[in-house]
């Protein structure tokens, strides 16, 4: 499966095949996605229905090229299954995009001050570049790696096996970049897919709470001294997020 | 040219636990106690306030409640011979900073140590005899007894209204508490907290074990509270959200909800925040402190006089403000003298997880930091250290401080990182499975300590404290002893599967994986000022208008958490100050 530049109906088509669910309409097989069709008019802060449809959201950080990368890796990384929704529906793109403007991404709480030393892995990262700048130098790389290698064709284009197995072989490190090793591209990459994923969907992930749900996540409750004693049953009530919204 | 402001009787530096105490004791005693703290000032309201300090990406990701590395930080080398790198991204221990400091951020896991702790090199001597010490390791005892310290760490435990049951009440044992500590003046001042289904099961299989399980001593109040000083307590509800945050429900001890509550009405106290201090400073003669100079909030240069300095800083940055100050001798491995850096150790924290089928509601949010149980038979004199071939004993616990998805869900060994597989075992594990803890103690030596860098820099100029630290083979052995008894316990409640993380022979210490905040010594007391930088009173064999309060103060490091003891030696310098100090200022001990 070989495509340019997936484009959202293509996504969605893969997801129904991947499901098994190629003839139920994409919103009833989607939990998400089917809430906020459904949703009113200004429900939930939506000015009309859709309006935090994931895949309508322009990124301000990242270039079209980065996106198109995003959109594919949080898929491969993360993908929609029977398990739960996916990285892409669940907004992780645009928490990755509003992350990055953050101090944090910009190195605020890391010690950035040269010499920087080679060191043995257990001494942690010793480069100089920044949260945000091992995302986007990774990326750039990826996508260059893939044209040099593919006959032009970016990470994006390549089909999701393809893209599969260079995931796997940065993971490993033995994916060969230039200017950026691998391993810290990639660790760093998944390890805020997974932030994304999973934070409080203020942060423009973790869409209607869906991870949340997917692993039996109350979400910010903060209170649970009533359950503690409880053995038998599971914990009964949904998820609640940082504005109140309840999952 | 630094601003002068007028001399004060105390100069305080750091607002922590050591900090909060001091100040209490010295503004009741009639000081005038002025408190400089490097961060922020801040408060259960609105700081900690439900529901934006429960938010996992803000306290566990961007780390708001912990120290910042982007201006101070520390480098680390496992060798003297090696460059030591800077600690760049904060991995295996976690600092605080702001008004609370670590009290603050930590879980409230709150114990006394045993009588056989406060006389180490002595007892483990007396036991296996000299020659069971490697000539490297250079623990010592403590110079002040647990009988000493008793009604000091009585007190601490009142402060912080700590949750547990007493083992044994003036020398009587009790039935549910710890038959085997040193004997407690009264109770816990409130019964222990509900226990979670990690900690029943861990009653459970430590039965089994022939263990004698009791309740961690837990300063997250289990009923409402009064302390002493008049601050309420509100009970744990459970939120989950202990190591790492602030508490949002006056539960959990900490200065700003046991202390600072007080100290903010008074007259004779004064605290500036946003206030790094950068040296104390010193008369001609070296052997006198005249004050500090510090950064205030914009920057500028100002110096405090001041007739006593107590350095109340987390444990690394005491010892650091003393090497820039000049403050003692720096420690010189190669020749095994001087005492400023000497006698740097650590904690041997370690994990087993368990994971079990879907009908085992293990719930891992629920979380109290401090509750759960252990137990301490593989601790002190119930280990047999000749038997296991190693100095120092440890315990395993079921605690759950509380967890989240982004803090990390664990998933059974051989679970891809990412995919559909990956996804599976999230979704499978994170309500079924919970971990216990093995804690050992870290012993120190000649080729672990601290000193300056030679390279690197803080955002203020000065040389980056460097930690010369690994593993050495007395710590790997227990390590691997407690892991291995951790995972004979844990298989006697039949888990689908267990996950143990013991220290592989010849392993170097790993910076980027999280193994407690417990750094410890570095600037010791002792009897012997030349091996020692303070005395039994924790004041400066070199320069005794200072006194330097905290973990730096430990010889070595224990099997427990080190804040119930920081605590209680915390009010044990504070009455030596008032009672003998203010009387007689000079040495309390003659060297």
């Amino acid at each position: 499966m070989s495509e340019k530049d997936p484009s959202p109906d293509a996504l969605q088509s893969r997801r129904r095949i991947l499901m098994g669910l190629s003839l139920a309409p994409l919103a009833a097989a989607l939990p998400g996605v089917h809430a906020a069709d459904k949703a009113a008019p200004g429900a939930g802060g939506s000015s009309f229905a859709g309006a935090d449809d994931p895949r309508r959201y322009t990124p301000s950080f990242f270039k079209d090229t980065e996106w198109a990368f995003i959109q594919a890796a949080c898929d491969r990384l993360i993908p929609a299954d029977d398990t739960g929704p996916g990285a892409v529906e669940s907004g992780v793109p645009a928490f990755l995009d509003k992350h990055m403007q953050t101090p944090y991404a910009a190195g605020a709480i890391w010690y950035m001050q040269g010499p920087f030393l080679e060191a043995p892995a257990e001494f942690g990262y010793q480069g100089k570049l920044t949260l945000r700048d091992i995302i986007r130098v990774g990326i750039d790389a990826m996508d260059a790696h893939c044209r040099k290698t593919y006959a032009g064709k970016t990470f994006a284009q390549l089909d999701t096996a393809m893209q599969e197995d260079l995931l796997t072989q940065a993971e490993s490190g033995k994916l060969k970049l230039e200017g950026i090793s691998s391993k810290l591209f990639f660790s760093n990459f998944l390890n805020e897919v997974k932030n994304g994923y999973f934070a409080d969907p203020k942060y423009g992930g973790n869409r209607n709470m869906g991870a949340w749900k997917m692993i039996g996540y109350p979400g910010m409750r903060a209170d649970y001294i009533d359950w503690i004693g409880v053995r038998d049953k599971a914990y009964p009530l949904p998820p609640v997020d940082l504005s109140g919204k309840r999952g | 040219m630094a601003t002068v402001k007028p001399k004060v009787d105390a100069v305080i530096v750091g607002m922590g636990w050591t900090g909060a105490i001091l100040a209490k004791e010295l503004t009741d005693a009639g000081l005038h106690v002025v408190a400089l703290e490097r961060g922020a000032d801040r408060d259960t309201q609105p700081d900690f306030a439900y529901p934006k300090v429960v938010d996992e990406l803000e306290g566990s990701v961007h780390r708001r409640f912990l120290q910042s590395l982007g201006q101070e930080t520390v480098t680390i080398r496992h060798t003297g011979d090696a460059t030591a790198v800077p600690y760049r991204q904060m991995g295996s221990f976690k600092p605080g900073t702001g008004v609370g400091g670590a009290g603050t951020h930590w879980s409230g896991c709150h114990f006394r140590p045993l009588p056989e702790d406060m006389r180490f090199r002595s007892n483990v001597e007396q036991r296996y005899g000299k020659k069971f010490i490697p000539d490297d390791m250079t623990i010592e005892d403590f110079p002040v007894s647990y009988d000493e310290l008793e009604p000091h760490l009585d007190m601490f435990e009142r402060v912080c209204g700590t949750a547990g049951k007493a083992g044994v009440l003036n020398g009587v044992v009790q039935a549910g508490g710890n038959p085997f500590e040193g004997s407690r003046s009264r109770e816990y001042p409130l019964p222990p907290n509900p226990d979670y289904l990690g900690s029943e099961m861990f009653y459970k299989g430590a039965k089994e074990m022939g263990w004698h399980p009791y309740p961690i001593p837990a300063s997250n109040a289990s009923a409402p509270y009064i302390n002493p000083y008049g601050c309420q307590m509100g009970p744990c509800n459970a939120c989950g959200f202990c190591s790492d945050y602030g508490c949002l429900n006056y539960s959990k001890a900490s200065p700003n909800a046991c202390i600072l509550p007080v100290l903010r009405r008074r007259g004779n106290f004064e605290l500036r925040a946003n206030s790094q201090v950068l040296k104390v400073n010193l008369d001609s003669t070296k052997k006198k402190a005249t004050g500090v100079t510090y950064l205030d909030a914009e920057g500028k240069e100002v110096e405090q006089p001041a007739d006593i300095v107590l350095l109340c800083a987390f444990q690394l940055f005491n010892v650091h403000l003393m090497l820039v100050s000049g403050i003692g001798t720096p420690y010189d491995p190669e020749t095994n003298t001087g005492t400023i850096g000497r006698n740097y150790s650590y904690q041997n924290l370690n994990r087993v997880v368990l994971f079990f089928d879907k009908s085992v509601q293990a719930n891992p949010f629920i979380g109290i930091g401090g509750a759960g149980a252990t137990m301490d038979d593989l601790n002190g004199n119930q280990l047999d250290n000749g038997k296991a071939g190693f100095v120092g004993g440890g315990l395993v616990w079921a605690r759950q401080p509380g967890a989240g998805p982004v803090r990390g869900i664990n998933v059974p060994a051989g679970t891809p990182n990412w995919g559909s597989k990956w996804k599976q075992a999230v979704a499978d594990n994170f309500r079924h499975s919970f971990y216990f803890e093995v804690q050992g103690a870290c012993m120190s030596y000649r080729q672990n300590y601290l000193s300056l860098d030679p390279t690197y820099r803080d955002g203020f100029g000065r040389p980056l404290l460097r930690m010369t630290f690994d593993w050495q083979a007395n710590e790997i052995n227990a390590s691997q002893f407690f892991v291995d008894q951790a995972l004979k316990m844990g298989r006697t409640l039949n888990p689908l599967s267990i996950l143990g993380d013991a220290k592989k022979d010849g392993e170097h210490y790993n910076i980027t994986k999280y193994q407690s905040t417990h750094t410890c010594g570095g600037a010791t007391m002792g009897n012997n000022p030349a091996t020692s930088a303070l005395n039994r009173y924790l004041q400066s064999w070199d320069v005794p208008n200072v006194f330097a309060i905290g973990a730096n103060a430990f010889p070595q490091n224990n099997g427990y958490n080190p804040t119930g003891l920081v605590g209680g030696l915390a009010y044990w310098a504070a009455a030596a100050i008032r009672e003998k100090y203010l009387k007689d200022p000079g040495p309390l001990v003659q060297a």
